[in-house]
């Protein structure tokens, strides 16, 4: 016996700076994706540690939908700015203007439009042969079983029944012209490992995981914040101050709030443990059809 | 009870727990599942939701019967929830007060091997189940073989569905005698049984009162303070350096992952291939700079002198080399649908080293089932064997047996890209009679190259290397 010994934080820790310098090392042009999320918040700073005292050898780049929460884009350029990162931001802009919205075409035709596509035009513009992305197996039954280094064909699609073994900590990083791989250095964090390491490190979050008297409504049994005058006509005599916090982020009129006090970390944890809900449940579009997830996944959505 | 004040004793606690990583590996219907939906619905990490939709699903494709059937909330995938099999890997974390858990659910289909190898690589457990009606059959052989080969140290035999032959202590003492002798002879030390029923619990996450006869504890008792970081190798330096940070000019640091052994700041340490000698001078992290570093610790080590080192080379201290060369043996599992062709090159990756190899001899094949060698040919999916491999450039290895980091490497396939077998290394070869020379030369004198020319044509030969292409120079 002897007291070289990790904790599970640190272990993990220690995992996901390997993937990141081993993609670094690896590929002529990564990119990490950044949902400004907290699962992204802690990726960026596991790369930030990865290189220091060197700055990072890739850029971030973040999908706008343009129906993120106003607070999400301050937080991502301000944080962009602070730690020195390269900033790309792509949106599907013909969708956009032609008026695509999750009130007026439904949250399945959204996400295909502004998410998917928006996402592999941006991949595909910029040839990037790998993309991290902050999933975490733990989220969700089809994520359990994908590698952490994720083989994606040339139309940037996933193959369940086809992975490539993955053995001990040596990663096929092999490609062809056009292929990619998508990386996940969270894969085996959970959700309490996610907050109990942005409470140790003091990592910066947006304000929105934390409970605030918000303006709010309900629709179809979800807590929708009204974010921006886009909430439809007949919502707006319904909408009233409510105490919430969110606990995962996205467009804000498919990602439920949950009524909460929690205004810090330890709070939301003890939530966490108490609640009755999984994180993703106020997620909407993960209910849209059945076995949703792997089938957005198999198309290229994360 | 302030509740408040308790969530912060347990995030503090929380943030002690160590790390246990294991493999669970049975048959069809062991009730593998069904143990790891208990010991995740037992360690309360199971949310309402996710039970709700359980409830409607073992309603629509249940084998339970009226027991909640745990095995759906492990089948992540659509289309094994119909076959009403898992087929990949899927990886579950539940913890307890002690300890935090990783459990890579592996089937145990004849054909799946590939997967079990692939969860088990790092497990530092394996739990392999047992029918008690059955007892040890030709699948728990192959699991347990399985097991060995990759190197887990600790085995847990659970012996479920006791329930159903009355919690009868012959029938447990009589497959625990039959297991014994198949690990004896495997030579694997740590071996733990437990008499179970997983779909009643009993000595799941409490002693059952149906085993008076047992003595030892439930299994997530064991499962819980079993030790296991000392499994590690902390005696032999081995540090592959994956990346090369040069902020600015005055800082030259190698990351990487303290594959094993320790390193201290002012230990004199060997750069190979080069063999040049230099101290370490610091190690560095975000978090400040480091007295010394361990395994599995991913950091930046500077040294006192300037010594080009690039990506796939290693540090290691001068009185303890691994070994060096191109030609060894090694124990190999053949994962690709195609089967093995001995007249192809492949790309070896051997920790953060890419090179170009060849199968230069098969020995011989393993019958999982029997144990029993068989003559060598080449390898279909899912077979296992021992060859022998001959790389471009030079490798730093020791062998599996004492190094799973530099022990392990894997064969990708130039055309396809898959990863077509693993290896685990057994010794290193005689190289004195090599006549295979994969190693293209350029002697620069003779194509009358000029020296003005020589550090481009170098740089050009590293970027080469760094993608597995090794070229010799010959100036």
């Amino acid at each position: 016996m002897n007291n070289y010994k990790l904790s599970h934080l640190q272990e993990l820790e220690a995992e996901s700076i390997h993937i990141i310098r081993e993609v670094a090392a690896e590929f002529e042009n990564p990119v990490m994706l950044y949902s400004i999320g907290k699962d992204s918040s802690v990726m960026v700073r596991l790369a930030e540690k990865a290189f220091a005292p060197g700055k990072v050898p890739f850029p971030l780049m973040h999908i706008d939908s343009k129906w993120k929460f106003k607070e999400m884009i301050q937080f991502r350029d301000e944080y962009a700015k602070k730690y020195g990162w390269n900033l790309i931001v792509e949106s599907n802009m013909e969708a956009f203007r032609a008026g695509v919205g999750p009130f007026t075409h439904g949250s399945k035709v959204h996400t295909d439009l502004m998410k998917t596509k928006a996402l592999l035009d941006a991949l595909n513009k910029y040839k990037f042969d790998a993309a991290f992305g902050g999933a975490r197996r733990d989220e969700e039954k089809s994520r359990a079983k994908e590698r952490i280094f994720s083989f994606r064909d040339q139309f940037q699609q996933w193959d369940p029944k086809n992975q490539r073994p993955e053995l001990w900590d040596i990663y096929n990083a092999r490609i062809h012209k056009g292929e990619s791989i998508r990386v996940f250095p969270l894969s085996n964090w959970t959700e309490l490992d996610i907050w109990q390491y942005i409470r140790l490190e003091n990592i910066p979050i947006v304000p929105l995981y934390y409970a605030k008297e918000r303006p709010c409504v309900e629709i179809d049994g979800n807590i929708i914040m009204a974010d921006d005058d886009r909430l439809p006509e007949q919502y707006r005599p319904l909408v009233r101050p409510r105490m919430v916090r969110f606990r995962t982020l996205g467009c804000w009129p498919l990602t439920g709030a949950v009524e909460s006090t929690a205004t810090t970390i330890e709070e939301i944890v003890e939530e966490m443990m108490t609640t009755t809900k999984s994180e993703r449940t106020t997620r909407v579009i993960d209910f849209d059809q059945e076995a949703s997830m792997e089938q957005k996944k198999r198309e290229g959505y994360f | 009870m302030n509740k408040t004040l308790d969530i912060k004793a347990y995030l503090d606690a929380d943030e002690q727990k160590d790390l246990l990583r294991l493999l669970t590996a049975g048959s069809v219907d062991d009730g593998k599942s069904t143990l790891i939906g208990r010991l995740l619905f037992d360690s309360k990490k199971l949310y309402d939701d996710q039970l709700a939709a359980l409830e409607r699903d073992s309603k629509r494709l249940g084998n339970a019967g009226d027991h909640i059937d745990y095995a759906l909330l492990l089948d992540g995938l659509k289309a094994e929830r119909e076959e009403g099999i898992t087929i990949d890997v899927a990886y579950r974390y539940f913890s307890t007060n002690k300890r935090k858990f990783i459990i890579a659910d592996t089937p145990g289909h004849e054909q799946y091997t590939r997967n079990m190898i692939t969860g088990g690589s790092t497990a530092n457990l394996a739990i392999i189940l047992v029918d008690c009606r059955t007892g040890v059959i030709t699948q728990t052989r192959r699991h347990t073989y399985l097991v060995s080969l990759l190197g887990i140290k600790h085995i847990v035999l659970a012996v479920n569905k006791m329930d159903l032959l009355g919690f009868d202590q012959k029938v447990f003492d009589a497959i625990v005698r039959d297991y014994r002798q198949l690990t004896d002879h495997l030579g694997i030390e740590d071996v733990t049984c437990f008499p179970l029923s997983a779909l009643d619990g009993d000595n799941v996450v409490e002693r059952s009162p149906r085993t008076p006869w047992y003595s030892g504890p439930a299994l997530l008792d064991f499962l819980e303070t079993v030790p296991v970081h000392a499994d590690r190798n902390f005696s032999d330096f081995r540090y592959p350096v994956q990346y090369v940070l040069r902020p600015n000019l005055d800082f030259r640091g190698f990351c990487g992952k303290v594959a094993s052994g320790i390193v201290r700041v002012g230990d004199e340490v060997v750069a190979l291939p080069s063999m040049k000698h230099s101290h370490v001078k610091s190690i560095v992290t975000y978090d400040g700079a480091l007295q010394e570093a361990f395994p599995p610790q991913s950091v930046t080590i500077t040294l006192e002198d300037e010594i080009d080192i690039s990506r796939g080379e290693m540090l290691v201290h001068p009185d303890n080399l691994p070994h060096i060369g191109r030609h060894f043996t090694t124990m190999l599992v053949w994962m690709d649908e195609e089967p093995m062709d001995p007249s192809k090159q492949f790309f070896l990756k051997h920790n953060t080293n890419t090179t170009r190899a060849t199968i230069a001899a098969i020995r011989h094949r393993i019958d999982v089932n029997t144990l029993d060698q068989k003559e060598g040919a080449p390898f279909i999916l899912n077979e296992i064997g021992q060859v022998d491999i001959l790389t471009a450039k030079t490798l730093f290895f020791d062998p599996y047996a004492v190094n799973r980091q530099t022990g392990a490497f894997i064969l990708i396939d130039p055309i396809t890209n898959n990863t077509s077998a693993v290896g685990m290394i057994l010794s290193p070869l005689d190289e004195s009679a090599l006549e295979n020379d994969l190693v293209p030369t350029l002697d620069l004198p003779r194509l009358g190259i000029t020296s003005a020319h020589y550090d481009a044509i170098e740089a050009a030969v590293r970027d080469l290397a760094r993608q597995g292409l090794e070229v010799r120079i010959i100036k």
